[in-house]
């Protein structure tokens, strides 16, 4: 591991197969220090990039994230130039995950604010338990497809897929997409196959409403990967929603919270 | 930084390279690359299977015997001595690795250079059913002694460890193959002992494996009805007999072995008729209902190689990561991009490969119809 300061308050580690704790434990030691930008070359795998940070700071990966990049993210603006691997924003809060490349498995598991956009593919299990409350909304926008079980389980928040790299013939997404899911939205670029979907949800057209807010959204995305909203906007969207409130509320809820009204 | 540390819960780690030329590679390469994803394992078992590495001695079955004590050596000869010519035998060189006794006594590791004797098959035994008899008998019958590999040009390398302490006792360097497979392991359900660490292997097919076999139970009384006895106290070692039992003994093809391993969902077979994929749909289902007890369940990724390449492959609905690459006639496997990208940096392609779908990667004079089986 290599050290240099390169700039005002931005730094540069050179990692290679250094073990990820001195990795991060020298980025958090840096921006304890005052740095605003540190720049991470040779990343072979490191993995809980951006974690124990709070506040805007800027971290550029370049090489391949390790697993769980940005986890339990509060606040830092994360960019990675090249690949990312499994667990990209588990359990994020607050901040900004843009990844250059594709990203592995269950990506914005339990994700619960931030925005995540990914510019190629993802795997598996993406955006599964993705939850929202009041104004704590997370996005997650994928340029490319997404594997089997794209936001299963999800309970909250914005999940958009646009297979902007799909070829003629390919599924966008895969089986059990939004199965179990009972909050939040998912919206799709094209079409869901029915086969793939989960019996929890509905397929709607986008209304107006939908249409301002996935522009809104999108603009972020857009600016991140240099692709027109306008372009993104060509095609059609497909809205998937639950139709049921809350079906496990009472699933692991105590006996005393049923029993005075408080958990419905 | 050096791991005298704690480990946090991870899964295995499993990591493979096959030169489609049959270039040879120096096992540095997998050795960087396995021990890339140290962090996968906890130091309780680690293991390579390389092929090409014994180009002077290639006609010869090749046994690799690990032994509790140097004793039980004249046992494993004299079984041997029963059914083949012994042309070579000699210990496996090993390094002073001082870490590793830290945890156990490594045992002893020994191989035999072997050729079948005409006299000793049975009615209706080929040489193939000859080496896995025999395999069968060492590992049951003679106390404390193992065979960890068995097939030709081929070895496996493997004990308790972790990758980079294994690969430096085996001295994993010094071998050049064109096929490489790797494991690290962290054990959850089974023993880390020895011989419980991957590759699992049987004649030349070889097995590294990241996750459980829930179906173990099903499997292991499946394969026991044909002979093979699971002496190694882990899930993985079911797999191989598995393939054995598809692949040599009832000649599948490739793609019917592993849509019987990992089977598709009876909904998803009904699918493949609805699109007028009627062969695939008949096919499908005969396999499902005729090797129902050979498929795997549970979540798992797992390298297979053999002679003529490398099969790697997920449970059904990816419950395991599992990531290949290739680059000119090099195709790389693992369960983390990262532990590719750090032995080849710009590989052409990389791509995270879908659950149940096998990524095929022979040699190049191999056709995907001709390597039903063996030799």
């Amino acid at each position: 591991m290599e050290v240099k300061q390169i700039g005002d308050g931005v730094y540069e580690i050179t990692c290679g197969t250094t073990h990820y704790r001195e990795v991060n434990a020298k980025v958090r030691e840096l921006v304890n220090a005052g740095a605003q930008k540190v720049i991470l070359k040779e990343v072979y795998g490191q993995r809980y990039i951006g974690t124990g940070i709070k506040g805007k700071v800027k971290i550029e990966v370049h090489g391949t994230a390790g697993n769980d990049l940005g986890i339990f993210l509060y606040g830092p603006e994360i960019e990675v130039f090249g690949n990312a691997q499994d667990g990209v924003g588990n359990t994020m809060r607050d901040g900004k995950i843009v990844v250059r490349g594709h990203a592995g498995d269950v990506c914005g598991y339990g994700m619960r604010g931030g925005k995540v956009y990914v510019e190629g593919d993802v795997g598996y299990r993406v955006g599964i338990h993705m939850k929202g409350y009041k104004n704590l909304v997370p996005t997650f926008i994928v340029g490319g497809k997404a594997g089997n079980f794209f936001g299963e389980y999800m309970a909250g928040g914005i999940l958009i897929l646009l297979g902007l790299n799909r070829k003629p013939g390919e599924d966008i997404v895969g089986d059990y997409c939004a199965t179990g899911m009972h909050g939040g939205v998912i919206y799709v670029r094209g079409e869901v196959p029915k086969r793939y979907l989960g019996k929890e949800v509905k397929v709607f057209e986008p209304t107006l409403e939908d249409m301002k807010l996935l522009t809104e959204e999108l603009k972020g995305f857009s600016e991140a990967f240099n692709i027109p909203v306008d372009e993104i906007l060509s095609e059609p969207f497909t809205k998937i929603v639950p139709v049921s409130a809350r079906p496990y509320g009472r699933m692991y809820a105590h006996r005393w919270g049923i029993a005075t009204g408080l958990i419905k | 930084m050096a791991c005298g540390c704690y480990s946090e819960m991870a899964g295995c780690g499993l990591a493979g390279i096959v030169n489609r030329d049959g270039k040879k590679i120096s096992g540095k390469f997998i050795y960087d690359s396995i021990t890339a994803m140290k962090e996968r394992g906890n130091g309780m078992g680690a293991g390579y299977a390389a092929y090409g590495i014994y180009p002077d001695l290639a006609e010869y079955y090749a046994f690799h015997v690990m032994l509790d004590d140097l004793d039980y050596e004249s046992e494993v000869n004299a079984v041997l001595n029963k059914s083949f010519k012994i042309v070579k035998s000699e210990m496996i060189p090993t390094k002073e690795v001082p870490s590793l006794y830290k945890k156990t006594k490594p045992p002893y590791f020994y191989r035999y250079f072997v050729e079948p004797r005409d006299d000793a098959r049975l009615p209706m035994e080929s040489e193939e059913d000859l080496v896995v008899r025999t395999v069968m008998t060492i590992n049951d019958k003679v106390k404390g002694a193992y065979v960890i590999s068995s097939g030709k040009n081929m070895g496996a390398f493997k004990g308790v460890g972790h990758p980079d302490e294994i690969g430096d006792f085996f001295e994993i360097k010094e071998y050049e193959g064109y096929i490489w497979l790797a494991h690290t392991r962290f054990p959850t359900n089974t023993p880390g002992w020895w011989g419980g660490a991957h590759p699992f292997t049987l004649l030349d097919w070889a097995i590294v494996h990241n996750g459980e076999i829930t179906s173990y139970g099903t499997n292991k009384r499946y394969v026991e009805m044909f002979g093979y006895r699971c002496t190694l106290l882990t899930d993985t070692e079911v797999a191989a007999y598995l393939f054995d039992l598809l692949f040599r003994k009832h000649r599948l093809p490739i793609r019917a072995v592993f849509m019987a391993m990992a089977a598709p969902f009876w909904k998803d077979i009904e699918h493949y008729k609805k699109v007028g994929l009627e062969k695939i749909y008949e096919m499908a289902k005969m396999i499902r209902t005729v090797y129902a007890s050979a498929m795997l369940n549970g979540p798992f990724a797992m390298l297979f190689a053999f002679k003529d390449g490398v099969i790697g492959f997920n449970d059904r609905i990816k419950l395991r990561p599992f990531v290949a690459a290739e680059k000119g006639d090099t195709v790389y496997m693992a369960s983390e991009e990262s532990a590719i990208r750090v032995i080849c940096e710009t590989p052409d392609r990389v791509w995270m490969p879908k659950a149940g779908e096998p990524v095929i990667a022979l040699l190049n004079h191999c056709k995907e119809e001709d390597v039903c089986y063996p030799a």
